[in-house]
């Protein structure tokens, strides 16, 4: 049963590595964007620390929902997507494997960046480590539930602005939660909490976003 | 050819379509749809443009859902039995699933993981057998069309599906590439496969089985 699985995820990263260029975009986006606000507000190491959680995270989303809305759009127009759904290996293990790679090309990365870049806002050193964790566990909520949403807007012309209609109020608990550990992190106070309530988001979104893809997929398909 | 004597395919599949019909925003594409395959056969729909020839096999292929009928595969309802079905269909769209920034290598390696495909034949025998020789790790959009579907066409010798539903399959491919298809197709039938193919083209097979379809003018 997991060949399928196996089979997609290599070839979803060998594609990425083909298409380093277009794969990098995210990532790219997320380190201009936090260059940037030094810039446009004020270089003062203070209140650049005040606002570095909210600012690293906000940039993060943006960037990890830049990137879900291709989820699966060269596959719907070469056709392989008809394939897969009429693979008769399970659609949910086959998403399973392209949001992975999704997470593994945008989500891995924006996470190993970010504490570089929450040092050019003068994040204060008990941030980090919230940061980080926050981060591996949220962009792969991301991912997961911005499949969702990829997969429901795959065969529209223009799905885009759909794709972040319906993703937003999903990505807002992973924000909320996400900014918060780091903030409190840095107040002083204990990140158990929220990180705990990622994890648990982490969990449930691994177990509906698969399946909630898999259908969203079939009625896209079947159109 | 490659396929010879590789294996053998399991007695008398027989594929049944019963009174299929198909609407589209309110208007009736075609209805009442009866045929049968068996064992060896070759089925060439014919048909205007537009008449309804591809979501035709893309009913067979099941992803899309008849308004009205059913498919019976071997005597089961493929609405209910579909994961059996499709573990028995080889179907190759009017989208080929090819992947452009992937040679006709890496393409054909990477069905031969999702078809579990575990015979010995190496890669390069099964796209030097499709005329790809040379062009074997070039990407797929340097490649010409033609070249492009016969790399596509790789998926015929690398799956076991005893029922292949190829739409348009004769596109963009030259004389040679239509005799090595044909020649692919007989040898298919042979053994005992089945095949439905919507082509313009008059097929240079015995044996095969035409379909005129017909457009519906009713109005729902």
């Amino acid at each position: 049963m997991g060949y399928g699985f196996a089979a997609i995820l290599r070839r979803d990263l060998l594609l990425a590595f083909r298409n380093r260029g277009e794969i990098a975009n995210p990532v790219i986006f997320f380190f201009i964007v936090v260059t940037l606000v030094p810039l446009g507000l004020t270089p003062e190491a203070s209140r650049l620390a005040e606002i570095a959680p909210g600012i690293l995270w906000v940039m993060a989303l943006l960037a990890s929902l830049l990137s879900v809305e291709g989820l699966f759009h060269s596959d719907y127009r070469d056709g392989t997507l008809e394939q897969l759904v009429i693979s008769p290996q399970p659609l949910y293990l086959m998403v399973l494997a392209k949001i992975l790679a999704h997470w593994l090309i945008t989500g891995l990365p924006l996470t190993l960046l970010a504490p570089v870049l929450g040092m050019m806002l003068s994040l204060p050193a008990a941030g980090y480590l919230p940061l980080v964790l926050g981060l591996l566990m949220g962009t792969a909520v991301l991912s997961l539930l911005g499949a969702i949403g990829a997969g429901l807007t795959v065969a529209l012309r223009k799905g885009g602005l759909l794709l972040s209609l319906i993703v937003m109020p999903l990505y807002m608990p992973v924000l909320i939660f996400g900014a918060s550990a780091v903030q409190r992190s840095v107040d002083g106070f204990s990140v158990q909490g929220p990180l705990a309530v990622m994890g648990a988001l982490l969990a449930f979104s691994l177990l509906v976003a698969p399946f909630a893809t898999a259908g969203a997929l079939r009625v896209s398909m079947h159109g | 050819m490659l396929l010879a004597g590789r294996f053998l395919l399991p007695q008398t599949p027989q594929l049944i379509l019963d009174s299929i019909a198909f609407e589209r925003d309110d208007s009736l594409l075609f209805s009442g749809i009866c045929l049968s395959l068996e064992s060896g056969d070759v089925l060439q729909i014919e048909g205007p443009n537009g008449v309804g020839k591809t979501t035709l096999l893309r009913i067979l292929s099941t992803a899309l859902m008849p308004t009205a009928g059913k498919l019976l595969w071997q005597g089961s309802d493929v609405a209910r039995h579909r994961q059996l079905y499709l573990q028995n269909i080889m179907f190759l769209g009017h989208l080929p699933g090819l992947k452009q920034s992937l040679s006709p290598t890496e393409n054909l390696v990477w069905w031969r993981r999702i078809h579990r495909d575990h015979s010995p034949l190496k890669n390069e025998e099964i796209l030097g057998s499709l005329g790809l020789c040379g062009y074997e790790d070039i990407p797929c959009y340097a490649l010409s069309a033609g070249q492009q579907r016969r790399a596509v066409l790789a998926r015929l010798l690398v799956t076991e599906a005893p029922l292949w539903i190829l739409d348009e399959p004769f596109t963009a491919i030259d004389k040679q590439g239509v005799a090595d298809l044909e020649a692919l197709l007989i040898t298919h039938a042979r053994r005992g496969g089945m095949a439905v193919l919507s082509t313009h083209q008059d097929l240079g097979i015995a044996n095969v089985r035409r379909f005129p379809l017909v457009a519906s003018a009713e109005v729902v």
